[in-house]
């Protein structure tokens, strides 16, 4: 699905690149996971990915990079729009302003991509359901709290179903239940739908229950890549300034003090810590 | 300085109610985390203690004054406010004018103005950005500088909406340093967050908000290990909560090193029955 070799994205102006060499394959229905310090070129990634960088940030770029059949930074952001979307990593940006109300907001980018007006319906009715904003969908979108904004954010690009989805830190202000819920929908859309996921997120718990995959930025380079279980249990995160969950910083320390032999993997979710531990 | 919330009600123009009669009082130097679902309004509750909003009903106090006597910059010399989007809060050309406007607006003197804002800066490591356009900064520096200009006006109230959105593991902790020397030096703290496991490590009381309500109020290592209390506001108990009960140890550890040590005794005890 994804295909990128040898990337580089310089801004404008700037002599050290954000993207520095970039190969990565992707296949089509991976849930793939992005982590790494802030500044290393997470979300730069996400602009290359959905053609903002070049197109909407200027700036100078060399190597390859298609989605499916379309070499993306020789597309039009227009051309992309249907194909590739993208969750912005300040949510308070994404709200068009266009539109009144939250039923409104979701609808204008199914308009815009020029769909039949019963089909924008279904898909919005769908899309409200689905991300539990039905109660708010009369609501005007600036007159909601920071993670209702949120949501709207997320819904509006959901509405659209793209084949990819690269979303860049989508639930930084979603209460718990509802990151998870985030986490599950991309899932099901992976899973079952083919859809390719790309997700910049700092909450590890979640990409290690969720994620296919996780690969690891650091100076605008991939430094780590593989399984989320095999990567997130990875001490070199720590040096990088990413972390681990809690789960994994206490079955280090409990080992060190040699309760559990050093020969136990790492765990990473709830559930190996359980097993670790027992 | 001690804070206090009676029989507060507030409702948008919209006709949204976003809080629904809350009494909360806070003590001096209380270091107090306000968790809950989206919507629950949290942001709501306490943009009325720096008089950005109004109650419709009810009293606000901040120290000795009652909001509702009090002009917003009077309530900014006492309450400092960290908002959830930084795009709120910046609107200088210079990291350096936007940390000083703050104290500049409070009527510090020009070498007072000087040294808090550089040595706000340089707590949230943004010292070689002074010159810099906020505009050019990214999204987790803009909230840190959004953090340095609330740091610079030196109030005894502190409000911090979300602080650590956005932020590595390097950030999270070092805002959370932040927030331990100032809770030693006496501030009043409040920390809205959705990241229990970081409330768990600083914080020592939780307040529980849903629909405009709270739900409970007490200390973190009794409410968050709550689980179906914490349910009902969309929460989850923090990581080593889960995990004790998960291995059915006695204790909600809130820390790293806590859960070591009490799984350490638990083990040992464990062993010899
Ligand atoms: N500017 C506004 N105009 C109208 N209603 C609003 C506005 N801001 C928030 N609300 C509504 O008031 C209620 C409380 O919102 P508030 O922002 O206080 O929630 P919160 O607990 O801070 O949520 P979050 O965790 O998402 O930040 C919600 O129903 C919200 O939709
Ligand atoms: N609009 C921009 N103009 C110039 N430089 C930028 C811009 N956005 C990001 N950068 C720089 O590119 C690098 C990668 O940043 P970014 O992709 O935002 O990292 P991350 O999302 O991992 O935090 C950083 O050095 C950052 O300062
Ligand atoms: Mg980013
Ligand atoms: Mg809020």
């Amino acid at each position: 699905m994804i295909r990128i070799k040898d990337f580089c994205y310089w801004y404008p102006g700037q002599d050290q690149p954000a993207l520095d060499g970039i190969d990565l394959e992707i296949p089509e229905g991976q849930f793939c996971g992005v982590v790494g310090p802030n500044g290393a070129g997470k979300s730069t990634l996400c602009y290359a990915l959905s053609g903002f960088a070049p197109h909407f940030f200027h700036g100078t770029w060399e190597g390859e990079l298609q989605v499916g059949k379309r070499d993306v930074p020789r597309s039009t952001l227009g051309e992309l729009a249907g194909e590739i979307g993208l969750v912005f990593q300040n949510s308070f940006n994404q709200i068009s302003g266009a539109r009144f109300t939250v039923r409104e907001e979701i609808a204008f980018g199914l308009e815009n991509l020029g769909l039949k007006r019963k089909e924008i319906e279904r898909r919005v009715e769908e899309t409200l359901a689905l991300i539990d904003l039905e109660a708010l969908a009369e609501r005007s979108p600036f007159a909601l709290s920071g993670g209702q904004q949120q949501r709207v954010a997320i819904a509006s690009i959901l509405a659209m179903q793209p084949k990819l989805l690269v979303l860049d830190e989508p639930t930084s202000q979603l209460d718990p239940r509802g990151t998870q819920e985030v986490f599950k929908i991309l899932d099901k859309l992976a899973g079952r739908g083919g859809t390719t996921v790309v997700l910049v997120e700092h909450k590890l718990e979640w990409l290690a229950a969720f994620a296919d995959r996780v690969i690891t930025f650091s100076q605008g380079r991939i430094v780590l890549d593989g399984s989320a279980k095999k990567i997130l249990a990875d001490e070199k995160l720590l040096k990088l300034g990413v972390g681990q969950t809690q789960f994994t910083q206490a079955a280090a320390a409990v080992q060190k003090k040699k309760f559990i032999p050093r020969s136990r993997p790492l765990p990473v979710t709830l559930k190996q810590a359980q097993k670790f531990f027992e | 300085m001690k804070l206090s919330f009676e029989g507060v009600f507030f409702t948008y123009s919209t006709g949204v109610r976003a809080l629904d009669g809350i009494d909360l009082s806070i003590g001096s130097g209380e270091f107090v985390a306000i968790v809950g679902e989206n919507g629950a309004g949290k942001t709501t509750l306490v943009k009325l203690l720096n008089g950005l909003l109004r109650p419709d009903g009810g009293k606000v106090v901040v120290g000795n004054w009652d909001t509702a006597e009090y002009s917003t910059a009077q309530l900014a010399g006492r309450v400092g406010f960290l908002f959830q989007n930084p795009d709120e809060q910046l609107f200088e050309r210079a990291v350096q004018r936007e940390v000083a406007f703050g104290p500049r607006n409070l009527g510090f003197s020009e070498r007072k103005i000087a040294s808090k804002s550089m040595s706000a800066l340089k707590t949230v490591g943004l010292a070689d950005h002074a010159e810099d356009n906020p505009y050019d900064l990214a999204p987790f520096e803009r909230k840190l500088l959004a953090l340095a200009a609330t740091l610079a006006m030196d109030t005894p109230v502190l409000v911090l909406d979300e602080p650590s959105i956005g932020q590595d593991a390097a950030g999270r902790r070092r805002i959370g340093r932040i927030l331990r020397e100032l809770h030693t030096m006496g501030s009043t703290i409040l920390l809205i967050s959705h990241d229990l496991d970081f409330c768990a490590e600083y914080a020592e009381r939780a307040v529980v908000m849903a629909n405009g309500h709270i739900l409970a109020d007490g200390l973190v290592e009794k409410i968050f290990a709550q689980n179906d209390l914490l349910q009902r506001a969309a929460v989850f108990p923090p990581q080593l909560v889960r995990l004790a009960q998960a291995l059915k140890m006695p204790t909600a550890p809130l820390k790293v090193d806590q859960f070591v040590n009490a799984y350490s005794q638990w083990h040992r005890r464990k062993k010899r029955a």
